[in-house]
C-alpha cells in the first residue's frame, strides 16, 4: 500500500455499526441458551475460585471453559459471522483458534503459589466484568438487549475474562515465560483491535476492551515491581 | 417521486439478462431515466447514454447474511431502478457487497437496466477473481470492469483490453480514491486507451478539477465520481447549515443533493455514485440528477459557499 500515511482508520471499516451489532443479535439468538449456560459456568468456577483459590478442580476446568469459549467465538462468530462483512477477521479467527488450543493445553500445567492479592482482585473484578457487566453495555448504550454481548459468543468478554484467569492463576514462576506467556498476547491484541475498531465507529464502548487490557498489564506490572522491591528490601538470597 | 408504471416495469423485466448489454436495452433503459426527468450523460467512447446518478456499495452492501438488512439492499435497489438509475458499482474489497447485489438483482428479476460496474483487485489471479465476482452477482459479464486502485494495473489492463475486444466486457476502467496516486494515474490516461476513470470528487476534495477532470474530456473518458459526500463526513459538517438562497433555485432542499449537484453539474463528470442504505436517502440523491442546473457564474459561487462552510 503506497501513501499508507494518507490513510485514516475509517478508511479501513468496512461495515456499518448497525449491521456489526447485529451479529451479536443473531449469534445469541442462534446459539441460545449457549450463553447463558456459559455465563453461568463462569460465575460458578468464579465463585470456586474465590471461596477456594487453592483447589485445584477449578484451576483445572477453568482454562477448559475458556478454551471452548475461544474455540466456539473462532468458528460461530468471527468465522461464520464477522468473517464476511470484514476480511481480517479470517485471520483473527484462526488466531482465536490458536489461543483455544493454548488454554486446552495449559489446564495441565503444574499449579504453583498463592497469586498476589492485588493481581487476584483485579482479576476477579475483571471477570465480573465480563460476566456480568459487559453483556448490559448494549441496552446502557440503547441497543436492543437481543444485542448483549455474552461471554462464549462474542470475543470481547471472552478476550476480557481470559485477561481476569490469567491475573487470577496459579503458575509456577518457570512457567509464565515460553508459551504461558504467550497465552497473554492474543486476549491483549484483540483488546486493542476492537478499541480501536469500535472507537473507529464512533462507539465510546472502545473504551472498555482498552481499560480492561490497561487493568491487566498494570497488575502484572505492580506484582512484578513489588516483587522487586521487596527482593531488593530483603537483601541478597543465598543459595 | 413518480413511480414506475406498468408498461415502464414491462419495458424492464421483459428485457432478458443476456441482451441487457444490448443497444436496445440501453435505450429502453435511457428511456426510462428520461421519463424520470434523469439527467444522462454519453460515455465517449460509445454515446451510450447513463444516468448522471449511479449507486455505489462500499459498507452500505456490506451486509453478511443479515436477512432485514440484504431485504433493505434490496428495496434501496428497487428504488434506484423506480428512479431511472442504472450503473451499480463495488468491488472484491467491499466484504459481502457482491453477494448483496447479487442477491437484490436476483430479487428484482435481473433488471436491464442494470449496467454492472465492477473491479478487479488483486496482485494475483485476476481472472479467477472477476470470474468469481460474474458467479456472486449472478451475470453473464460485466460493464464496465475497473482495475481498482491502481493495483497491478501494468498486469490486469491489458488482460482487461483483450476480454474487451473479444465481446466478454464492454468498458474498460481504472479507479483511485481518496485523492490518492493522481500523478500516476494522469500517466496511466494518457497512455492506455481507457472508457472510464473513477476518481473522488467532492466539494472538499476538488483537485482533480485542475489536471484529470480536463485530461478526461479531452481524451474521451468517461468519469465515475467516487464519496461525493466524502464518506458522509461533508454532509455531517454541513448539516447544521441553512441552505443557501440558491438552493431552492436549483431544486434542492438537502445538503446531500447541493453536493451532488455540484459534482455532477461539472461537464467531464459522466455520473457519481453515492451509497446509502435508506431508501429515503436514495431518492433525496436520484432527485439531484434532475434539473435545473447551475450556469458556469453559480456553479463556482456553489463552489465558494460549500468551501466557506466546510
Amino acid at each position: 500500500m503506497t501513501e499508507w500515511w494518507t490513510y485514516r482508520p475509517s478508511d479501513f471499516l468496512m461495515f456499518s455499526p448497525r449491521i456489526y451489532w447485529r451479529l451479536f443479535e443473531d449469534i445469541n439468538l442462534a446459539a441460545w441458551p449457549l450463553g447463558l449456560a456459559a455465563v453461568v459456568l463462569g460465575l460458578a468456577l468464579l465463585a470456586w475460585c474465590w471461596r477456594q483459590p487453592r483447589s485445584e478442580r477449578p484451576a483445572r476446568l477453568t482454562p477448559v471453559l475458556l478454551a471452548v469459549a475461544w474455540g466456539y467465538v473462532a468458528w460461530a462468530f468471527l468465522w461464520q459471522r464477522f468473517a464476511p462483512i470484514q476480511w481480517a477477521a479470517t485471520a483473527f479467527a484462526l488466531a482465536f483458534a490458536v489461543q483455544a488450543a493454548g488454554l486446552l493445553a495449559s489446564a495441565r500445567a503444574p499449579l504453583g503459589g498463592a497469586t498476589h492479592p492485588l493481581r487476584r482482585c483485579a482479576g476477579l473484578a475483571l471477570a465480573a466484568w465480563a460476566l456480568v457487566l459487559h453483556p448490559l453495555l448494549a441496552w446502557a448504550q440503547g441497543r436492543p438487549w437481543q444485542q448483549a454481548e455474552l461471554f462464549s459468543l462474542a470475543p470481547d468478554p471472552t478476550a476480557l475474562a481470559t485477561l481476569a484467569w490469567l491475573l487470577i492463576r496459579s503458575t509456577r514462576q518457570e512457567d509464565t515465560r515460553g508459551w504461558h506467556g504467550a497465552l497473554w498476547l492474543m486476549p491483549l491484541a484483540w483488546c486493542v483491535v476492537s478499541g480501536a475498531t469500535l472507537f473507529t465507529m464512533g462507539s465510546m464502548q472502545g473504551a472498555v476492551p482498552l481499560t480492561g487490557a490497561g487493568l491487566a498489564v498494570a497488575a502484572v506490572a505492580a506484582d512484578y515491581w513489588g516483587r522487586r522491591m521487596r527482593k531488593r528490601c530483603s537483601g541478597p538470597i543465598s543459595k | 417521486m413518480n413511480r414506475l408504471s406498468r408498461r415502464q416495469w414491462l419495458q424492464l423485466g421483459g428485457l432478458t439478462a443476456a441482451t441487457a448489454a444490448s443497444g436496445a436495452a440501453a435505450q429502453a433503459a435511457a428511456a426510462v431515466a428520461a421519463s424520470q426527468g434523469l439527467l444522462t450523460r454519453p460515455v465517449p467512447s460509445s454515446g451510450e447514454a447513463l444516468p448522471v446518478l449511479g449507486l455505489g456499495s462500499w459498507i452500505t452492501f456490506n451486509v453478511g447474511q443479515d436477512k432485514a438488512a440484504l431485504a433493505n439492499c434490496t428495496a434501496v435497489l428497487r428504488a434506484f431502478y423506480q428512479a431511472g438509475g442504472r450503473l451499480v458499482d463495488s468491488s472484491p474489497m467491499y466484504g459481502s457487497s457482491q453477494p448483496a447485489i447479487g442477491h437484490a438483482l436476483s430479487q428484482l428479476g435481473k433488471p436491464a437496466a442494470l449496467f454492472s460496474a465492477e473491479k478487479v483487485w488483486t496482485s494475483g489471479n485476476g481472472m479467477a477473481q472477476m470470474a468469481e465476482s460474474r458467479a456472486l452477482w449472478g451475470v453473464p459479464r460485466f460493464d464496465l470492469m475497473q482495475v481498482h486502485n491502481l493495483l497491478a494495473w501494468q498486469t490486469h489492463l491489458p488482460a482487461l483490453f483483450d476480454m474487451k475486444a473479444a465481446g466478454r466486457l464492454r468498458y474498460v476502467g481504472i479507479t483511485t480514491s481518496h485523492g490518492r496516486r493522481h500523478a500516476e494515474l494522469e500517466e496511466i490516461m494518457r497512455s492506455q486507451p481507457l472508457d472510464f476513470v473513477q476518481l473522488t470528487y467532492n466539494a472538499a476534495d476538488r483537485a482533480v478539477e485542475q489536471r484529470l477532470l480536463p485530461l478526461a474530456q479531452a481524451r474521451g473518458i468517461a468519469v465515475i465520481v467516487n464519496r461525493p459526500f466524502q464518506g458522509g463526513s461533508l454532509l455531517d459538517r454541513l448539516q447544521s447549515a441553512p441552505l443557501p438562497g440558491w438552493a431552492a433555485d436549483l431544486g434542492c432542499q438537502h445538503w446531500a443533493q447541493v453536493a451532488l449537484k455540484l459534482v455532477i453539474s461539472h461537464p467531464a463528470v459522466t455520473c457519481a455514485i453515492p451509497a446509502t442504505s435508506q431508501v429515503a436517502h436514495l431518492q433525496q440523491n436520484m432527485a439531484a440528477g434532475r434539473g435545473p442546473w447551475p450556469d458556469t457564474a453559480l456553479r463556482q459561487r456553489m463552489a465558494q459557499d460549500l468551501q466557506r462552510l466546510l
